[in-house]
């Protein structure tokens, strides 16, 4: 099928439900904002209301708004009118919001969000007037709330897969990746290094080559890849198959954890329809470049995000980096070179094609082009996924978009980039979402995620939980790690309980240093942060636990219970078993 | 542990699996997702039919957290300790379901009616704290909507 063929089939039914006459409801159902609140509820309640009802109705989940607090978020677009926006839904509730609208065009005050559409309704303001969504600059997310995150089609209808159109029929691959490189696009996944550039590291062989799209995501306060894939997974995979055009690669693999449902389903799912529509497969758009993207899934490693240890977990194996050299570019998945890129890096790539690299570059900041997807979490007024332009000051952010500290309480401290990333203090505010600009404050912007903490908590408390988060999901293969991430836990627990002694700082600096030394990977290389910056900030937190005072008593008051890991053998901890069977080398005729 | 499962049906099962890239793990996910846990025989029809040493299955089967080597409880309940669930109160939490589940930590009650897990993200932590049971998120938790969830399942 020819992509023209494609988009006008597309632009029909895109036209049949926005200008036709049936209502078009869409409820954004992403795992962040919806499903835990009961959206898939809500869904059936529409579908039995409009049975019951004898009314025609168009029901599409959609992703995220980014509004994760006003979860879960419907819109109904009537025809002829624009769409208008209710938050707060629940199953109970969505019946009364959306009846008197649809039945004779009353809207419902309570829980209104807004309206959205090229004419403003009289008494009710404007969707993009909300701080959530006014201070946006969607382009990973343009769609995201507004197609169906399984219908290929609305996607097609709103430009997509116009980029790889663009890619397979008028650049060569060199062209793609020089596009991306001018670009300034810069990895999403935590070392910030330049998209075009790795691509153009590939290893100009023949023979099979993989493109491999990581959305491990463990990192507790970032939930932005798994966002991208519930809301709009074709924009990954569009990504992904110019990325595949690019470096002339033949494979793609999308990892995910095991237990996502959400993303796993819906990347599969749109997966499907790539293949059925021509998009994947052989001869993609009649181009004469094949692709095949299949998704990978991992166990419960946190490691297995690194780029090695993904490799390793692909090929079925426990996820533990490997050395390098030789480079995944040379020597990757089954020894066929690889690129890696993070969800959310690939999710540019299409819009960049398309819009070319200039309009890419004039976005964000000299050193950072484009947007940041920020996920606010922790003591926040709004939490949410929030895609912000590049250049940005956190203050903002915090300010702007997630409306602040609630309960009057104060800033103490911002967690930034995933338990490794590190702590800031309240003085940070000033620091803008810049790749380079928050490594000088002396945190990494990485995946995203910031977790705001206020002035209950004290810095040991929240050093506590990251170090035994750290040591938890160490994968065990370096000893510098393994035992330096449980010596750290240690301390820290003994600092928290009070018994600390000033030495312990220097004796954790030093298992530190041997740690980032002695790992292979950015675990263990980056395991002692947690404690270096929130020592750098609040070493006066520390000292007082020393003393067995506490400064907000959160140390004593929350007595988290650590599960015990003790990898390589973590199931006997687990079980507290010994397997007594025998256990033979060679292949298991017993 | 049981040996309920006959090689046939975990053979069966594996070799059914969803996807095109077989793995180690991947079979060892299929089995966990079918059955609920890998069963000792699992081990050695996976080694057979990857055509590796029961070793490099036994390796990857106690590395991953998520595998369990004896049947699960009736619910699976799971508490999240990531640092936004923490702060959010997570710590109470599994206060709360050690007390009423009579346990030390994560592990199974004896009555094999529930599994505690202790989770390091959900995922979802703009709804922090976060629980979930069988797999359906529950969030926004406090101690309280807690405790009543508990009671309705115990």
């Amino acid at each position: 099928m020819s992509y023209e063929s494609l988009k006008n089939d597309s632009d029909k039914r895109w036209q049949e439900l926005t200008k036709g006459n049936v209502p078009w409801i869409r409820v954004s159902d992403a795992m962040c904002c919806g499903s835990s609140l009961g959206s898939d509820e809500i869904i059936e309640v529409l579908k039995t209301y409009s049975k019951a009802n004898n009314l025609s109705i168009n029901i599409d989940t959609v992703g995220c708004h980014g509004l994760c607090y006003a979860g879960t978020i419907i819109d109904v677009l009537l025809p002829g009118n624009p769409r208008v926006f209710w938050g707060y839904i629940t199953p109970d509730n969505v019946v009364k919001t959306v009846d008197s609208y649809i039945t004779n065009n009353k809207i419902v005050k309570q829980n209104l969000l807004g309206s959205l559409g090229e004419e403003s309704i009289k008494g009710v303001s404007n969707f993009t007037d909300l701080p959530g969504v006014k201070y946006q600059s969607r382009i990973a997310l343009k769609n995201s709330g507004n197609i169906a995150f399984n219908d290929i089609y609305q996607y097609i209808a709103n430009d997509g897969f116009s980029g790889l159109n663009k890619a397979l029929n008028s650049m060569s691959s060199g062209d793609v990746i020089n596009e991306v490189k001018n670009s300034g696009l810069r990895g999403r996944g935590g070392a910030a290094f330049p998209t075009g550039v790795k691509w153009s590291f590939m290893a100009n062989s023949n023979g099979k080559k993989y493109i491999l799209c990581n959305c491990e995501e463990g990192d507790p306060g970032a939930f932005n890849d798994k966002g991208i894939l519930e809301s709009d997974p074709f924009t990954l995979i569009e990504g992904m198959i110019i990325a595949g055009y690019a470096t002339n690669s033949t494979n793609g693999y999308v990892f995910i954890r095991h237990g996502h449902e959400g993303p796993i389903v819906r990347t599969e799912q749109a997966i499907k329809q790539a293949y059925e529509n021509g998009l994947l497969g052989e001869n993609i758009l009649g181009s004469g470049f094949s692709f095949d993207i299949e998704v990978s899934l991992t166990g419960d490693s946190y490691v297995a995000g690194e780029e090695t240890a993904l490799m390793e977990s692909i090929e079925g194996k426990s996820s533990r980096p490997r050395s390098r050299p030789p480079f995944p570019a040379a020597y990757g998945v089954w020894g066929h070179p690889s690129t890696i890129n993070n969800v959310k890096s690939l999710s540019y790539v299409a819009e960049i094609i398309r819009n070319g690299s200039e309009w890419f570059k004039s976005t964000g900041t000299e050193s950072s082009s484009g947007t940041a997807i920020v996920c606010l979490s922790g003591d926040i007024a709004n939490p949410g996924m929030y895609e912000v332009e590049m250049g940005l000051s956190i203050g903002d952010v915090i300010e702007k978009l997630g409306g602040g500290i609630p309960g009057g309480r104060k800033l103490k401290m911002l967690q930034t980039g995933g338990p490794l990333g590190g702590v800031l203090g309240s003085d940070s505010l000033k620091v803008k979402i810049d790749f380079d600009e928050m490594a000088k404050a002396g945190a990494i912007l990485g995946s995203g995620g910031i977790i705001v903490v206020d002035d209950r908590t004290c810095a040991v408390d929240l050093t506590k939980s990251l170090v035994a988060f750290c040591q938890y999901e160490s994968c065990g293969k370096c000893f510098p790690c393994r035992l330096g991430m449980t010596h750290l836990l240690e301390i820290v627990e003994k600092i928290s309980r009070g018994e600390g002694k000033i030495e312990d700082l220097a004796l954790m600096n030093k298992i530190g240093k041997n740690m980032q030394a002695g790992s292979l990977c950015g675990h263990g290389q980056l395991g002692y942060n947690p404690i270096s910056s929130a020592l750098k900030h609040f070493q006066k937190d520390f000292e007082e636990c020393m003393n067995g005072n506490c400064p907000t008593g959160s140390c004593e008051k929350r007595n988290i219970v650590f599960p015990i890991n003790t990898r390589p053998n973590a199931w006997q901890a687990k079980t507290g078993q010994v397997y007594q069977g025998k256990i033979k080398t060679g292949t298991g005729d017993e | 542990m049981s040996e309920d499962y006959k090689d046939e049906y975990i053979l069966d099962i594996i070799e059914n699996q969803h996807y095109t890239t077989r793995t180690i793990l991947s079979s060892l996910l299929t089995v966990q997702d079918d059955i609920g846990y890998l069963p000792k025989n699992s081990i050695n029809v996976v080694a057979e039919f990857m055509d590796v040493s029961i070793n490099d299955v036994w390796g990857v089967a106690s590395f991953y957290l998520n595998f369990r080597f004896d049947p699960p409880g009736k619910f699976n309940l799971e508490i999240c300790w990531g640092p936004s669930c923490h702060i959010g109160g997570a710590s109470e939490l599994q206060q709360t379901a050690l007390k009423k589940l009579k346990l030390e930590n994560q592990g199974d009650t004896d009555d094999g009616k529930f599994t505690l897990k202790f989770n390091t993200c959900l995922g979802a932590c703009p709804q922090a704290p976060l629980i979930s049971i069988d797999h359906k998120l529950y969030g926004k938790m406090n101690s309280k909507k807690f405790s009543k969830i508990m009671d309705e399942l115990i």
